[in-house]
């Protein structure tokens, strides 16, 4: 084990893979000679080179393309965007293109691509760069979803991403960048999508926080505790396609209350899918309506009190809690 | 182009002394500002990115200023010069920076997204790229009503590399658009040199296969750039032609504040600095007996004046209220009577009545919100927390 901070976990994913497989490849804007704006890709064009680690110029649905056809032809290459807002720029490379490939063409071809880029709000960075766009992409059949929150997540799931032959949309978070957390070193650990981890347990509630909000909601938990003496089990999906549902049915059978905490908007969310399978597969479990905390159904603002309350907190998520306890 | 025009052109005649010193003092305002935005920023006032031009000054005053009052500006990110050279207060420019409610976006969209209606400054965009087809929609407006407008799009070498470039200059020119676009040739995209990022570094001719011809202009200094930007809007004007401008310069500061800047040497930085586009046109204006020298001092003592000014008026500027963070999501009328009406999450009738309260009844509890505002008043503005700038890299 090692302490890593998230950001040094998914370059050691990187290094490792580059080293085990000559066909990953890296590409994205400023990733190379400026050592990449989050600085996850600090050292690797020193240690790989130009030919592996390539600055792109700023072409986001080209550069997601080229990634799909050098997929499509034997290479396994990391296209790394700055900001999950400048994906919306290649969605018809993500969407259209590498999630529909194998299928559309019967088979016959494998996109196994990596697009990695952070998410989230809290810097300030208003309108064009501070969103949480999961759902976009849990929307899509064909592509993988992961959202890690903790260093060894981030670095386990990244290296089963670049060895899946399916594209996997990786989806990293602004705040946990500079977070650390222990890491396993062995070059062979990988983690496996669809399963969720556990962050703690409890029988009277559980909280499923997607990305950086299942640390919002382990907090959440520890107030709960503390002040109203409910002990809530706290899930981590770490990947939302697949998605380890039946973990979260066993959760919500043993407390029958069930609160989804997410970062993005509310319409169409990842807490709005969640809800309708929890309710069609465990309605009778349940002895409240299924909450959602999300962050409010505007654009992102700059000012800072007005983006602090845009985006969720522990507060919010034990008061939607606390509703589920209302009728008692 | 790593290095500054070989050739600069021949000095061309100066304007109207009055008019050569309003360039001057608007090219010192905006370096004064800038200069004070980034102390801002290190004292935790500013948030965000802040992305200064400093060191482009002559191609935005001399661009700007060969515009009518009725034409349209258009530019990105780096877009505080842009607002302040069209006429928008220092006051509402700092406040933005301070995410206030006197901001000219009202502190919704910080140092990259600055507008102001009025003065036909349509706008800083934060996606890269993004400004190229509005400005030709722009164009298109203004076609299609019958007016001789035209608008001027200001955007970035890096951003010539964006698939909108090529589509909209194909369409501008088919179409036959009043629009100047201008490339401000700075040589980096973030920390991609020119010649790293684009096949064709001779950026003025980066149209013409798609059938815009192209300038080049010398945008380090203010003359020739507003020379230039003058013919190449006469020709979208009177002939009905985009033009593509490259203004060659250099910005003298990181990309953004949290910039290491090992993509480029301190000579090269050192270089371009001799031709510090303010230095060199205040030198001309003395040498040439327009501006005395305790008159340039006095141009310098009053931008200065302007922007304590300006910091003064944000920090006095309240912070937008809570039960305001849902307006202007939509325009209410007929279809949408209130934010609410699009939310079928909110519990009580869907009426636009009383939209505010509302909005405060689905409030956080919390305190993050005051928790923001204390942490900005004056008293407790410190340095920025260390981690929070490493994480900020772009
Ligand atoms: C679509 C998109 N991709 C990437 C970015 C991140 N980014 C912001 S500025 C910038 C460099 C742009 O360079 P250039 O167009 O030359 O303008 P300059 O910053 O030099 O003024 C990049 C890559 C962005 N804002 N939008
Ligand atoms: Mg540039």
């Amino acid at each position: 084990m090692a302490v890593l901070r998230y950001r040094e976990a998914l370059n050691a994913a990187l290094r490792e893979e580059m080293a085990r497989d000559e066909n990953v490849m890296l590409m994205g804007e400023d990733i190379g000679v400026f050592n990449g704006a989050f600085k996850v890709t600090a050292g690797l064009l020193e240690e790989f080179g130009e030919k592996r680690v390539r600055d792109t110029p700023i072409s986001e649905n080209t550069i997601v393309g080229m990634g799909v056809g050098a997929a499509m032809t034997g290479l396994r290459p990391v296209v790394e965007l700055m900001t999950i807002n400048f994906s919306l720029l290649a969605m018809d490379q993500i969407v259209n293109h590498a999630a529909a490939i194998h299928y559309m063409f019967g088979g016959q071809v494998k996109v196994p691509l990596v697009v990695r880029m952070p998410q989230g709000a809290g810097h300030q960075l208003g309108p064009t760069h501070s969103h949480s766009f999961e759902a976009l992409f849990l929307h899509v059949p064909g592509l993988l979803v992961a959202v890690p929150t903790t260093a060894a997540d981030a670095k386990g799931l990244l290296k089963a991403a670049i060895r899946d032959d399916n594209p996997v949309v990786f989806i990293e978070h602004e705040y946990l960048y500079g977070q650390r957390g222990d890491v396993p070193d062995d070059d062979d650990c990988t983690l496996r999508f669809g399963e969720a981890a556990i962050r703690r347990e409890g029988g009277d509630v559980t909280i499923v926080g997607i990305s950086r909000m299942a640390l919002t909601s382990q907090r959440a938990a520890t107030v709960l505790a503390e002040e109203h003496e409910i002990e809530a089990e706290v899930i981590d999906p770490r990947t939302l396609r697949p998605l380890d549902l039946d973990k979260i049915l066993a959760s919500v059978r043993k407390t029958n209350r069930c609160v989804i905490v997410e970062e993005g908007w509310p319409h169409g969310g990842v807490g709005a899918n969640l809800a309708a399978l929890v309710q069609e597969q465990a309605f009778d479990d349940l002895d409240a309506p299924v909450m959602r905390v999300t962050g409010a159904d505007v654009p992102m603002p700059y000012s800072k009190p007005l983006e602090q309350i845009a985006f969720p907190h522990e507060p919010q998520v034990v008061d939607a809690v606390l509703a589920t306890f209302r009728d008692l | 182009m790593a290095k500054p025009l070989a050739d600069p052109p021949a000095e061309a005649k100066l304007p109207q002394p009055d008019v050569a010193r309003e360039w001057l003092a608007t090219m010192v305002l905006i370096r004064r500002f800038e200069e004070r935005a980034g102390e801002m920023y290190a004292k935790a006032k500013v948030g965000g990115f802040l992305h200064l031009s400093i060191g482009e000054e002559a191609t935005i005053v001399g661009s700007a200023r060969a515009l009518r009052d009725d034409d349209y500006l258009i530019s990105t990110y780096r877009s505080h010069g842009h607002a302040i050279v069209r006429g928008t207060s220092p006051d509402a420019v700092m406040a933005e920076l301070f995410g206030r409610v006197d901001g000219c976006s009202k502190g919704r969209g910080g140092s990259m997204h600055m507008f102001d209606l009025s003065r036909r400054f349509m706008g800083g965009y934060g996606i890269v790229g993004g400004n190229l087809p509005i400005a030709a929609g722009m164009a298109l407006a203004s076609d299609y009503r019958g007016l001789d407008e035209v608008t001027l799009c200001q955007f970035g070498d890096g951003a010539s590399n964006q698939g909108t470039f090529g589509e909209t200059m194909n369409l501008a020119a088919l179409w036959r658009l009043p629009v100047v676009f201008m490339v401000t040739n700075n040589q980096f995209g973030m920390g991609t040199s020119l010649e790293r990022h684009s096949a064709v570094t001779d950026l003025q001719r980066k149209g013409e296969g798609f059938g815009v011809p192209g300038m080049r202009c010398d945008g380090m200094d203010v003359l020739d750039t507003h020379t230039v930007t003058c013919e190449a809007l006469r020709i979208a004007r009177e002939e009905r032609r985009p033009v593509l401008v490259e203004a060659v310069t250099y910005r003298f500061r990181g990309h953004s504040m949290a910039d290491p800047e090992e993509y480029r040497t301190k000579d090269q930085v050192e270089e371009w600095r001799k031709r510090d586009p303010i230095e060199v046109f205040g030198d001309r204006l003395v040498a040439e007996g327009v501006l005395e020298e305790d008159e340039r001092l006095r141009i310098d003592a009053q931008a200065v004046q302007r922007v304590d000014a300006a910091v003064a008026f944000a920090d006095a500027s309240e912070h937008p209220a809570p039960d305001s963070l849902y307006d202007d999501v939509y325009v209410l009328g007929e279809q949408v009577q209130g934010w609410y009406s699009v939310d079928e999450r909110t519990p009580t009738p869907h009426r636009g009545e009383d939209e505010r309260a509302m909005g405060g009844a689905r409030l956080p509890a919390g305190g993050a919100y005051e928790q923001a505002v204390e942490q900005a008043a004056p008293e407790s503005a410190g340095d920025k927390p260390a981690d929070a700038a490493q994480d900020e890299a772009d």
